[in-house]
């Protein structure tokens, strides 16, 4: 089923997310990054920050909330037991910290077609309390056609 | 494993070899909130087509992040990193698990004196992650 083109150049409503020191700690322990800094608040403030301080990809853990509230509007058309993940992209100004409350602008970059598949591309702006840019997160999903051709 | 900085623009990169097994994937999914069953449920995975439970994307990059930041013995050290998912790693359900192969390349240092890495992924000798580059800012 063809996506809604008018979902390009749209923006939702900015989600907000308290980031946690156990969150980023469970985070870290997750993908194996042993480094003190995601895991004590001392050895991060030796390191010269506020605050433990999140992995790489962290910031998936709002940012994909963000996105998957848009991935599941019907008006879009994805259906998303089809749907695999084939790009992501993350440009990082700053690392994310225990205590940050940070906001996530998902917007719509590009629909197209992809023989018979549904391509999309999201990107997620966020921004600190202060408003400053934190980072710029992109997705592309593919919408995988019926093996039939339908559209059920 | 050496650091980024003894490294000249195109040398390899040290390999590393993971292993992911399913309780991993687990961990993974609570810690980041993806709970989608194709990545804990072997039934839900053959149904939609799978050769069973799969890796998350997301999972791999994050072990290809820390490779990168663990090269540049700065945790915080990548600015930016982006890659296509190419392939699934197919996790099977058993204590051995299924083994990444991270490697690469160190790239050119910006006059910034920010670095560029290519990293490669492969599982069962076959490339996971697509275009896999990460941007190092100066130590």
């Amino acid at each position: 089923m063809p996506l809604d083109e008018s979902f390009v150049g749209r923006s939702w409503p900015a989600e907000t997310y308290e980031v946690s020191l156990e969150k980023i700690r469970e985070f870290a322990v997750a993908v194996g990054a042993d480094d003190p800094v995601h895991h004590d608040r001392h050895a991060a403030r030796s390191a010269g920050h506020p605050d433990v301080v999140a992995p790489t990809t962290f910031p998936v853990v709002f940012t994909w909330p963000a996105t998957r509230r848009v991935v599941d509007d019907p008006a879009l058309g994805l259906d998303f037991t089809r749907v695999i993940h084939r790009d992501q992209g993350f440009e990082v100004r700053r690392p994310v910290h225990a205590g940050d409350v940070v906001s996530s602008v998902v917007s719509v970059d590009e629909i197209r077609e992809l023989a018979g598949n549904d391509v999309i591309t999201f990107r997620c702006d966020v921004t600190d309390a202060d408003g400053d840019t934190v980072a710029t997160t992109r997705a592309t999903l593919v919408g995988r056609a019926e093996p039939d051709g339908g559209d059920a | 494993m050496s650091a980024l900085s003894d490294l000249s623009s195109g040398d390899a990169l040290p390999a590393r070899t993971v292993t992911i097994t399913r309780a991993d994937l687990v961990r993974y999914a609570a810690a980041s909130g993806d709970q989608n069953p194709i990545h804990w449920n072997e039934r839900v995975a053959l149904e939609v087509g799978l050769p069973g439970v799969i890796a998350h994307g997301m999972f791999t990059m994050a072990l290809a992040a820390r490779y990168v930041t663990d090269l540049a013995e700065d945790p915080t050290a990548v600015v930016s990193f982006s890659t296509r998912f190419t392939r699934p790693v197919v996790v099977p359900d058993d204590d051995t698990g299924a083994t990444v192969e991270f490697g690469g390349k160190a790239g050119e240092t910006a006059d910034d004196g920010s670095r560029t890495v290519t990293v490669t992924a492969t599982h069962e000798g076959k490339g996971v992650l697509g275009k896999a580059v990460a941007t190092v800012r100066p130590a």
